[in-house]
């Protein structure tokens, strides 16, 4: 019986274009839908394929503002059973912040009586891109950690990891529970939501939590997008018409074999 | 001093490697290499071209397979001195300075691509998936970061070195080995290694169409000695497999050229594929974002005009 802990964070659905609120310290979300990276559909997945094998608990977690209950109602359609909101401006947390408040609930719901095996993240949340909050869990948490994890599964008392190695074959690693593993997407295909799901999960209550934890941020100064280029595209030529001049250009640049 | 965790290939330190040492002599102060495991023949050498003066060796039973935490004991061991601690931004790299950050009870900014003011040090940084960049204060006595892949050219220093090696001593624990790599499994010979090497890569998103939509631009690929990458739509339809993904959580490639067909150019792909250094879109939007972005652009369903491309290359390659 594994139980699992999944950290999600809520980030807005960027598409073509980002524009930053006046003050330059944001994303400036007001027009855009929400989501959490693929990263984290991958960490929430691999959660509940643990707990449904294992018979345990898959418990979503999120440090983030009310809004965020949309994407933990999610993660609980999915098939997670129990959900934790840790109500706080994400924006005045940096990733030490983060990681500190998650450990602080991963110890109260041990005290409570339930210890989670396994917690698990994104490899990066894909907004501010920090690449430390799992790593910076364990270290308070004491518990070993592997970054960037495709693939994993409970066997005992260990859980048996892969990850892309830099010359592109795959790294196992095995390692003694409990553990905090960050997950990268590319090992496994998330789930669609069903409507049974969608339903069940409307009637689960959401743990929420005050932190006791004054924020230390993130050191940000600003934000700033790259200078906005006026468009220096040469048209070619419309619809198949344009095969000899894309040719010319392959010539010309010396790609053609 | 400021002490560099070079990551190595059969080549040498490794091109972002390269790029780190290049970056970091912008912070002015003497550079010190710290190398895990057996170095490749030369790399001393190497080091030195690149302006280090003194290369750390970390080595034992510690290191002959990888685990991050024995690899940021050997970097805070040999980071006594030193005013920054940097490293590629790697998977690698990322995690290692993650650990490091940790023991040193500091602030970390991975993906760094310049400095803007040295006192106090305040960095820019990718994120968003490198379409924007973040102005970060490091106000600690050291400084944890990564240098983000392509932020400069890798450059030999102007007054070469002969670095002198010494082996560094490291106090490993139990503790340090309980996350470490126990076998490695060769990858598929053609997976996403090819592609973030190859001079051309041909990019195909939703225009493909469907997963049997792929034959014209795979010939393409063969015809022009290219790689395929797709964009994340492609893979989470399951139309090709996720190795082939160019994005913010594929592949990054800068190519030569990027021939991107039927794909819209949203932020998320865009960041794996903006430092190709020509960009030609074919697609049936004059206004998608792929098409004002790129260089050149064919405005044109991708089923008729990659077939017309190949034909005309096979017409010319025959004469």
């Amino acid at each position: 019986m594994t139980h699992v802990l999944v950290c999600i964070k809520r980030v807005p659905d960027l598409g073509g274009e980002i524009r930053l609120t006046d003050d330059g310290m944001s994303v400036d979300d007001s027009s855009l839908g929400h989501t959490v990276s693929p990263h984290e559909e991958c960490a929430v997945e691999l959660a509940i394929q643990v707990a449904k094998d294992t018979g345990g608990q898959a418990t979503v977690l999120t440090v983030g503002s009310s809004d965020a209950v949309e994407q933990l109602r999610n993660a609980l359609a999915l098939g997670c059973t129990g959900a934790v909101l840790v109500e706080a401006d994400a924006s005045a947390y940096g990733p030490a912040d983060v990681a500190t408040v998650i450990a602080d609930v991963v110890r109260s719901h041990e005290a409570a009586g339930t210890s989670y095996d396994l917690v698990l993240l994104g490899n990066d949340a894909s907004d501010t891109g920090d690449f430390q909050v799992g790593v910076r869990l364990s270290y308070l948490l004491d518990r070993p950690v592997v970054a960037g994890v495709s693939t994993l599964a409970v066997e005992g008392d260990t859980v048996v990891a892969q990850a892309s190695s830099p010359d592109g074959g795959t790294e196992v690693y095995e390692v003694p529970l409990p553990a905090v593993l960050t997950v990268m997407e590319g090992g496994i295909e998330p789930r669609y939501p069903s409507i049974p799901g969608r339903m069940k999960a409307k009637k689960i209550v959401i743990d929420e939590v005050v932190p006791a934890h004054e924020p230390s941020g993130s050191g940000r100064v600003r934000l700033k997008l790259p200078p906005a280029q006026p468009s220096q595209v040469t048209v070619l030529g419309e619809g198949p018409e344009a095969a000899a001049a894309v040719v010319d250009l392959f010539e010309k640049l010396g790609v053609t074999r | 001093m400021i002490l560099v965790l070079v990551e190595t290939d059969d080549g040498g330190a490794s091109e972002v490697s390269r790029e780190t040492l290049t970056f970091v002599r912008r912070l002015g102060d003497d550079v010190h290499a710290l190398v895990v495991g057996d170095g490749p023949a030369g790399l001393v050498g190497q080091l030195g071209e690149f302006g280090v003066t003194r290369v750390l060796h970390a080595d034992g039973d510690a290191f002959t397979s990888y685990a991050a935490a024995a690899w940021a004991a050997a970097v805070v061991a040999a980071a006594r001195d030193a005013s920054a601690v940097v490293a590629a931004g790697t998977s690698r790299g990322n995690e290692v300075m993650a650990h490091v950050a940790c023991r040193l009870g500091v602030s970390m900014a991975a993906n760094v691509v310049a400095v803007e003011s040295a006192e106090p040090l305040v960095v820019s940084r990718q994120v968003l998936g490198g379409s924007a960049l973040e102005e970060m204060a490091l106000p600690e006595a050291v400084a944890v970061l990564t240098v983000a892949g392509h932020a400069c050219d890798p450059q030999a220093a102007e007054a070469p070195t002969t670095p002198e090696v010494q082996p560094l001593d490291v106090a490993i624990s139990e503790q340090d080995l309980r996350a470490r790599v126990v076998r490695t499994e060769p990858g598929e010979p053609d997976e996403s290694g090819s592609l973030k090497s190859a001079r051309v890569v041909v990019g195909a998103g939703r225009g493909a169409g469907s997963a049997d939509g792929f034959k014209d631009l795979l010939e393409l690929t063969e015809l022009l000695d290219a790689s395929l990458g797709v964009s994340r739509v492609v893979t989470s339809l399951g139309w090709r497999p996720h190795h082939e993904q160019v994005g913010q959580t594929g592949s990054r490639v800068s190519p030569d050229l990027y021939v991107a067909c039927g794909i819209s150019g949203a932020i998320q792909h865009w960041a794996g594929m903006s430092s190709s250094k020509t960009i030609l879109a074919i697609n049936t939007d004059a206004d998608a974002p792929m098409v004002t972005k790129a260089h050149y652009a064919v405005i044109g369903d991708l089923h008729e005009v990659v077939p017309a491309i190949n034909e005309e290359l096979r017409r010319r390659s025959s004469r």
